[in-house]
């Protein structure tokens, strides 16, 4: 039976109107939010690990108190426990301090396997996956659109920018996975129930042995200095097709020597 | 003057597309230095120089090309030791972008993701949200680990001499993951690729399927435009995964992008919104791509397309 750690992080929806708050220079999460979907399909791929040859799968999320959402949501789709590192002083990390929180709440736990979404919707750094594997001395076999996992062994298809690649780790090791990994699977009322059963410990700095003075936004190791919306595009030109409307677009473009 | 290192990407043996514009980006920093894990280093030290390389850091550790990442770090990691450098500058690959990131923890560094221009005093210029926010940034403690998004710096650097330093990595003993073979697309490789090129053409689900999704590469072809997609036309399989733009695709910021049956999705428009000019054909007046298009066409996209292409086959022979 293997242990699967898969971390799952609460993000501004993005059908919604995201903003950075221009006073504390942070991503606004009080609007809407919602797992991420690539975590939803990370979840998918830890339980679907866990059905092919057993294993436990622990949830993992560090973000202020909705952040449990998104283990919640885990649970109910299929996961059996969560943690959920939650602590003021860590409003504002950044990447690297993201990882560190999540190495130190990882590290004793003997974990054979953590899986990742490659990529976050709001940060979209696809740092904190690397920078784990890096922390904990993990095999890395990331952005993975592929998956499997069978005799101490993680194989799967990598995707690069102009194909993939095959990869092959032993385990333990750390995965990230791209959205092409597969659909996630819809909770049921069953599985709903099920999770409010199911235990979730929280972690804050203490536990964690991260100190006040290397946590969260004042001592992040990089800083945002400066926040501005980009101005609405101005409107353009719209015409409808009375038959000459590709001959107009050419004349256009030529006009303004793009093509 | 303090160097700043640039992790090299090697395709076929070369350096890749991206190394004179990381090099460029280095010297606006300080002193471009070059890192490189495996290959033959004497050939790749005059290539370098000749793109602007002072130093050219050279690990060649056995079977580097055929780990994922850690040779990469390793190289990184003990070009820092020797180089004490004022900068690290990786590209957007996945690949050079988990290298940075490994490297920030490992030296102590600030890892800056996504940079799209920076300035001597290494201030970073950032986007959020697919481009709805411009930020600036820059490093608190440890050495800035730059990830600088291709196509955001002209120019390049003066050449310089390339000298080389080998680098022993002997004593990396992070756990590696193996690459067992490498599948390129065939088609990719005759097209520009879709971070760089100048003009992007993209189909989304108003294509329909599969076969007639030939109409926006031969419209791309045509222009010598590199291809795009939305996940709508990805999902239904009529391209690469590898074409998609948007949230969780590529971010594209050309000349000229072309959306052919593209409704204008949110997350689709957080990729390509920063581009300069934005060309629209939708049968659906009320798509959300006319919100922001500086042309748009209501049209039928399958007699809008061939009649622009013979219109600018007409130009062309003309
Ligand atoms: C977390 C998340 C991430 C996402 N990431 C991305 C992303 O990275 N990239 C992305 O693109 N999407 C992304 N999406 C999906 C996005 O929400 C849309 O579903 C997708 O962009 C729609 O693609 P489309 O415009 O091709 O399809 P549709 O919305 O179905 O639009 C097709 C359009 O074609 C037009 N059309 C049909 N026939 C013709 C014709 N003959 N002539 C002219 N016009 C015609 C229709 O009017 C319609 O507007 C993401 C969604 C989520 C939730
Ligand atoms: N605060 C967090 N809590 C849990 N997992 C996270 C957190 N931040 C990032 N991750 C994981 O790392 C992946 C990549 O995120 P990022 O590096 O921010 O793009 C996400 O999809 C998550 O799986």
């Amino acid at each position: 039976m293997i242990k699967i750690a898969v971390l799952v992080k609460e993000v501004p929806d993005t059908w919604s109107d995201r903003r950075i708050d221009p006073g504390t220079k942070r991503v606004d999460r009080d609007g809407d939010v919602v797992i991420d979907e690539i975590n939803e399909k990370a979840v998918e791929a830890a339980l679907q690990v866990k059905e092919s040859g057993g294993g436990e799968v622990t949830a993992v999320t560090m973000g202020p108190k909705n952040a449990l959402d998104a283990v919640r949501k885990a649970l109910a789709m299929g996961a059996d426990a969560g943690i959920h590192i939650i602590d003021e002083a860590l409003g504002g990390s950044d990447a690297l301090q993201t990882s560190a929180a999540l190495a130190a709440a990882l590290g004793s736990r003997g974990f054979d396997l953590v899986i990742a979404g490659n990529e976050s919707t709001d940060g979209r750094t696809a740092a904190v996956p690397a920078m784990l594997a890096e922390r904990l001395g993990l095999s890395q076999a990331t952005f993975l659109r592929t998956l499997t996992v069978k005799d101490g062994t993680v194989t799967g298809e990598r995707m690069t920018d102009d194909g993939h690649v095959e990869v092959r780790a032993s385990l333990p090791a750390l995965v990230s996975v791209t959205e092409q990994i597969a659909e996630a699977r819809f909770p049921n009322f069953k599985g709903i129930m099920a999770a409010k059963k199911k235990p979730v410990e929280t972690l804050g700095l203490a536990e964690l042995g991260i100190a006040a003075g290397d946590a969260g936004g004042a001592n992040s190791w990089s800083v945002v200095e400066t926040v501005a919306a980009k101005p609405p595009r101005e409107g353009g030109t719209i015409i409808k097709d009375d038959g000459t409307a590709g001959q107009k677009l050419a004349d256009y473009l030529a006009s303004a020597k793009l093509i | 003057m303090s160097q700043v290192l640039v992790l090299v990407e090697l395709a076929g043996g070369k350096p890749a597309e991206s190394t004179r514009e990381l090099l460029a980006a280095a010297a606006v920093l300080g002193e471009p230095a070059a890192v490189v894990a495996s290959g033959s280093a004497k050939e790749l030290a005059a290539e370098l120089g000749r793109l602007g390389a002072e130093t050219v850091y050279a690990s060649s550790a056995e079977g580097a090309d055929s780990l994922l990442v850690t040779p990469q770090v390793a190289a990184l990691a003990a070009a820092v030791e020797a180089a004490q450098p004022s900068a690290v500058i990786v590209g957007s690959s996945p690949d050079s972008r988990e290298a940075g990131a490994r490297l920030a923890v490992r030296v102590g560094g600030a890892y800056q993701s996504d940079v799209i221009g920076l300035e001597a005093d290494g201030t970073v210029a950032q986007q959020a949200f697919g481009g709805a926010f411009n930020i600036t940034a820059s490093a608190a403690k440890g050495i800035p680990v730059i990830s600088l998004r291709s196509n955001s710096i002209d120019g390049a650097a003066a050449a310089a001499s390339g000298t080389l330093v080998q680098l022993d990595v002997s004593g990396d003993t992070a756990p590696t993951t193996e690459i067992v073979s490498r599948h390129q697309q065939t088609a990719a490789s005759e097209r520009p690729s879709l971070k760089a090129a100048n003009i992007v053409v993209s189909g989304g689900r108003g294509l329909g399927s599969k076969e007639k999704f030939v109409l926006v590469e031969e419209l791309a072809d045509l222009l010598g435009a590199a291809l795009g997609a939305s996940r709508a036309a990805v999902d239904a399989g009529y391209c690469e995964h590898n074409l998609q733009v948007g949230q969780t695709g590529t971010t594209v910021s050309p000349n000229l992008y072309i959306a052919v049956g593209i409704s204008g999705a949110i997350q689709h428009l957080a990729g390509m919104q920063s581009s300069k000019t934005i060309v629209a054909i939708n049968k659906d007046e009320n798509s959300p791509i006319f919100d922001i298009a500086d042309f748009g066409i209501v049209g039928d996209l399958f007699t809008v397309v061939p009649q622009f292409m013979d219109a600018v086959k007409a130009r062309k022979n003309g």
